[in-house]
């Protein structure tokens, strides 16, 4: 059952109740105005590499193949009398709707590349996991514990 | 009424470098506004989901044919149920800006928090471009209809509807939302419009599925590959959550406008499927445009079309609208906490907005929206979205671990744990696979995408990054640390 979990408990966006005790925290460096221009137009530029540049030269999107029919006709074409007239409706000709209704997805599967993205998948996210986790417990021990032991 | 949330407010930086505490200026904090309530939330949340039922849902009929369509709109419905479940109890718990960011960083660690914080401004910066797309085509077929083909470039509705909304998050979260309150309810009631317009109660007036329906072109497997963009349906609905710091009561707020928004979404995405099979050959629908628009030109009602091509265009402008008001605070949370260059963690001095963080995304939007196909744009965010879910449900396992109920103060507490999580996992990896079938070049290159961010982030950018101060609830020691 959905509840309310309230009981006088630590309230979130209030302050702790004492500072906390963690150990000596990390000081990070500080970041000139280049490094962070720098690192800003970075992501912009990760951002066409992997994603806008694949699709540019054409090499992501809908694996599909297309039946060409010679002077097609709504019959030819699979469409019954219903079909057809929405067709028109929308403005299109046998002829133009020919390629739309001839393409269709090739859901061929390839095995060995279902296995490799599989894979990718999984790895990111046990080294997304893994290695957050180390980084989370060093959070904690800034955050919770006393100042390390020698 | 206002308050600021100073404990998780960066001051407000200069330009300059970023100082250690030995130098930091006993700058003035300057914080987001808590202005919003329940039905902003609401407004959030449909207004960036709805245009899923104006267009791209229906590139589902493409992959698989109306039934597997239909299939594949309760099974995401099903997964994103699970998803504002758990978002619902995370959100009203760690209620900060940045959303699913904020808590990933409290509950699984910075480099998943830096990837949850990508996710979203990808997701959402793609489907505030898909949107744009949708505005020049929109306006592009109505100028068609109305006999004025050659007079309209399309590009340059995509341009303006970026640069505009821009212009007015930068101005102001509260105009925004209650714009979005507005526009979102005269979408929704288009959607209804057309539904009755199109005489449900009588089977073969209008509506034609007799003759139109075609079972599974693609056999079960299209049911299968129909799941990629079924999740189009509600993709965005977690967006509730980015508002957290402007939002007056959080534990209230965030699962009543999320739970009654997911309820809004199930009912408009069956209303709209149910008047789209009806009225269009599969093979048409599955590669629409403006599936909704055109659904009205075909009952050959002049109003009906000009009420449907208001409530497209209103529905895309309220999405991309509550889309750049996501991105921005993800990217502005994670400046703050320097995942990112602290210049992005600005605060504007007059509209207390985030405005480097939404200025920044202008030109990626502008790029993307007059050079790429809607479909592709479509299955970035969507992706960006999925990996976001495959989280959400392995950190709702760690939250409960780390924190047992009775620990620390929730909101909310989602029922019959963990059965929601195991289902949204499940839903995911069909999702991934349902992907694969068709796009598996993109899921790769996205997975290049966030692969090379992670390495960034792991070999350079985390040595700017303050540990404890990562950490920001007043809990008690997470349990296992």
């Amino acid at each position: 059952m959905a509840h309310s979990d309230r009981a006088s408990l630590p309230v979130a966006g209030s302050p702790p109740p004492s500072a906390p005790s963690g150990r000596m925290p990390y000081e990070p460096p500080a970041q000139s105005v280049a490094g962070q221009i720098v690192d800003a137009l970075l992501m912009l530029v990760l951002v066409v590499i992997t994603l806008y540049l694949p699709l540019l030269l054409k090499l992501a999107g809908g694996g599909t193949t297309t039946k060409t029919v010679e002077n097609p006709t709504w019959e030819s074409l699979g469409q019954n009398a219903v079909m057809a007239a929405q067709w028109e409706k929308l403005d299109f000709t046998p002829e133009k709707a020919a390629t739309i209704i001839g393409t269709r997805f090739d859901y061929a599967f390839n095995w060995g590349a279902m296995a490799f993205t599989a894979l990718i998948i999984v790895g990111y996210f046990v080294f997304l996991f893994r290695y957050s986790d180390k980084q989370y417990r060093d959070v904690i021990a800034e955050r919770f514990d006393g100042p390390p032991r020698p | 009424m206002t308050s600021t949330l100073r404990p998780t407010v960066e001051p407000l930086a200069p330009a300059a470098a970023v100082p250690g505490p030995a130098t930091a200026p006993a700058a003035k904090k300057i914080a987001l506004l808590r202005v919003l309530g329940p039905g902003h939330v609401w407004a959030l949340g449909v207004g960036i989901v709805l245009v899923g039922e104006f267009m791209g849902w229906n590139f589902a009929v493409g992959k698989g044919g109306p039934i597997a369509a239909l299939a594949a709109c309760w099974l995401a419905g099903i997964l994103y149920t699970c998803v504002a479940m758990i978002d619902s109890e995370i959100t009203s718990t760690v209620a900060a800006a940045g959303g699913q960011y904020a808590q990933a960083k409290h509950i699984i660690g910075p480099l998943a928090a830096f990837n949850v914080g990508l996710y979203l401004v990808m997701a959402y910066t793609m489907l505030e471009v898909s949107n744009a797309i949708v505005t020049g085509d929109l306006i592009e077929a109505f100028a068609h209809s109305l006999h004025l083909e050659g007079t309209v470039d399309k590009r340059a509705f995509m341009v303006l509807t970026v640069v505009a909304l821009a212009f007015l998050n930068y101005r102001g979260v509260l105009a925004t939302l209650t714009l979005n309150l507005v526009i979102t309810a005269a979408a929704f009631a288009a959607i209804v419009v057309l539904f009755v317009a199109a005489q449900p109660w009588a089977p073969g007036a209008v509506l034609q599925h007799e003759s139109l329906f075609v079972g599974l072109p693609y056999g079960s497997l299209g049911i299968l590959a129909a799941m990629h963009f079924g999740l189009w349906f509600y993709l965005g609905i977690e967006g509730t959550t980015q508002a957290a710091e402007e939002v007056r009561s959080p534990a209230r707020a965030l699962p009543l406008g999320t739970m009654t928004g997911m309820m809004t979404l199930l009912i408009a995405a069956t209303l709209t499927w149910y008047v789209s099979t009806g009225l269009m050959p599969w093979e048409y629908l599955g590669q629409a445009v403006t599936p909704l628009y055109d659904a009205a030109r075909l009952t050959g009602s002049r109003w009906l079309e000009l009420f449907l091509f208001l409530g497209t265009l209103f529905a895309t402008v309220a999405s991309a609208n509550g889309c750049i008001n996501d991105a921005s605070r993800a990217w502005f949370a994670m400046g703050r906490d320097r995942y990112m260059p602290v210049w992005f963690g600005a605060v504007h001095p007059t509209y207390r907005t985030p405005y480097r963080a939404i200025v920044f995304f202008v030109p990626i939007a502008i790029l993307f929206a007059i050079s790429t196909p809607l479909d592709q744009t479509i299955t970035l965010s969507i992706l960006s979205g999925l990996l976001g879910y495959t989280l959400m449900g392995i950190s709702i396992v760690l939250f409960r671990r780390k924190w047992p109920l009775g620990t620390i103060q929730r909101g909310y507490v989602h029922p019959l744990h963990p059965l929601p999580a195991i289902l949204l996992l499940g839903l995911c990896t069909v999702t991934y696979l349902a992907v694969f079938l068709g796009y598996g070049t993109q899921l790769l290159a996205m997975m290049a995408f966030y692969i090379a961010a992670s390495a960034w982030f792991v070999l350079h950018r985390y040595k700017y990054v303050r540990r404890g101060e990562q950490f920001t609830m007043p809990w008690p020691k997470p349990k296992g640390y």
